[in-house]
């Protein structure tokens, strides 16, 4: 089956098996490797992407339902130039050891935080928890997030 | 694991997507927000032959509020529940439980309808649905029906839904403005399935004395129940700490829980009469 659907701004155009999910088609299909896929079945967060703004599992989602979306993966939120205030932020906070998870985490705080750029820690704990990390102990990340609203409250987005 | 090989079809009418699954003798089931389907899938406990995606439907997603009551659309999501302001009037209680659902990503796909035809015993919504009394419209190759939650849910994973029907909405009768309601839920990590749950509300009068008690428990046993014990001992007190622990009491007695990896059938017994006590006394105070 054809489907057609924006990925970081760029229409695309994949023929696939239906029952090939999301994150497949985005690593392997369009060479977007920066999505990671862990559990393959919803538990680990890893392979969170954004669809039409809202942050989702691209496991739990076939690539043929994604017909006429807008996806963002993380390297959407990245660019060449510059570090983003929520990458600067990781960085600052050592929100990140072997970095498996990490695409999850940022595509999953960059979703709260252009939504909801005044949560508190409790709000960001909560929201996090969809998302397993090995290597931290979650309390950097949480900081890194905590510390990179500032960001989001000036112009909104990134 | 990767999905078991199936055909896909988005159709846009509901009475081509009956016809599809009514074509593939059983074998084709319905896909919402697949947050319990794909799981299922990839761990081949369901292998269906066609999925039917209902996302291109119109008029499933909608949350309609009225004087009979709350009017769920099958494709209303959790986010789009908790995101509604009206809701805290209209169904407090929904909301409270909503609030346990899931994790952030799975809340932005996992719908009402989904969860009512998967029907895990831990899950809220189902819970919720049979605490409140709530009627479920379907349409299949025949039409359409309403089925009250009580002849709804069958057992784990099991409901009165034949394989060529679709839920359309869950309706939840009006919430009067004086009822008090609580929803406590345990498990290990928020957005994890409950060990045990226990939504429970009632309606006092001037007095204080409570009638119209509805208890029911997730997560404990085979499916999610009322416990009648527990309501007769709420209906005709007040509330007080003899009839709070008296209720408990009832509720601890009443259940048929499981021994599982989550928790020994002990605990959950405990933890059933625990949790209706603390939302009893949410519900006081
Ligand atoms: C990590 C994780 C944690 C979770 N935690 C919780 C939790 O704490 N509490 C909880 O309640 N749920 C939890 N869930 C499940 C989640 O809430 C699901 O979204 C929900 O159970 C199913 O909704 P869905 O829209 O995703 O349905 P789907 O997965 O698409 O479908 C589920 C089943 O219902 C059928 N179906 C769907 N819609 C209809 C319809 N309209 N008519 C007829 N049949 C239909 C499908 O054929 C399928 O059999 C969790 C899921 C994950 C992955
Ligand atoms: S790979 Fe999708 S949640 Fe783990
Ligand atoms: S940094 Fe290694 S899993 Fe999170």
């Amino acid at each position: 089956m054809t489907t057609k659907f924006e990925v970081n701004g760029k229409q695309v155009e994949v023929d696939v098996e239906p029952r090939l999910t999301l994150a497949d088609c985005l690593r392997q299909n369009l060479r977007l490797t920066g999505t990671h896929i862990g559990c393959e079945h919803g538990v680990c967060g890893a392979c969170t992407v954004l669809v039409n703004g809202d942050a989702v599992r691209s496991c739990l989602m076939l690539a043929v339902q994604a017909d006429g979306a807008k996806v963002v993966t993380v390297e959407g939120l990245s660019n060449d130039a510059d570090l983003t205030p929520l990458q600067k932020s990781f960085r600052k906070h050592h929100a990140l050891q072997c970095g498996f998870c990490t695409p999850g985490f940022i595509t999953t705080a960059h979703a709260l935080l252009t939504e909801e750029p005044d949560c508190d820690a409790d709000r960001v704990r909560e929201v996090l928890s969809g998302n397993i990390c090995r290597c931290t102990g979650y309390i950097s990340i949480v900081e890194a997030v905590l510390d990179a609203r500032s960001a989001y409250k000036k112009d909104g987005a990134r | 694991m990767k999905l078991p090989p199936f055909e896909y079809a988005a159709p846009a009418t509901l009475k081509e997507a009956v016809a599809l699954l009514a074509s593939h003798g059983g074998e084709a089931k319905p896909l919402a927000g697949g947050q319990s389907l794909m799981p299922m899938m990839a761990f081949r406990i369901a292998q269906p032959s066609l999925l039917v995606d209902l996302r291109k439907l119109p008029d499933l997603k909608s949350i309609a509020i009225d004087k009979d009551g709350v009017r769920l659309g099958a494709m209303v999501r959790w986010r789009d529940i908790q995101d509604d302001k009206r809701l805290a009037q209209a169904h407090p209680l929904l909301q409270a439980a909503i609030a346990h659902v899931a994790h952030y990503q799975i809340r932005n796909r996992g719908t009402v309808g989904g969860s009512v035809c998967h029907a895990d015993p831990a899950a809220e919504m189902p819970g919720i649905a049979l605490t409140c009394d709530a009627e479920m419209t379907v349409m299949g190759k025949g039409g359409q029906r309403v089925i009250k939650a009580a002849d709804f849910f069958l057992g784990a994973l099991t409901t009165a839904l034949q394989p060529d029907e679709i839920l359309i909405e869950v309706k939840l009768p009006a919430w009067p403005a004086g009822r008090r309601f609580g929803f406590q839920e345990f498990a290990r990590r928020r957005g994890d399935f409950a060990m045990a749950g226990i939504a429970v509300f009632y309606d006092p009068d001037a007095g204080g004395t409570a009638s119209n008690a509805h208890v029911g428990v997730i997560g404990v046993g085979e499916k999610q129940r009322r416990l009648g014990k527990a309501e007769a001992a709420i209906n005709g007190s007040t509330l007080d700490e003899a009839a709070i622990a008296k209720a408990s009491a009832a509720a601890s007695a009443e259940v048929e829980p499981q021994d599982d990896i989550h928790a020994s059938a002990a605990y959950r017994r405990a933890l059933t009469g625990t949790l209706l006590e603390r939302a009893l006394k949410s519900a006081a105070g």
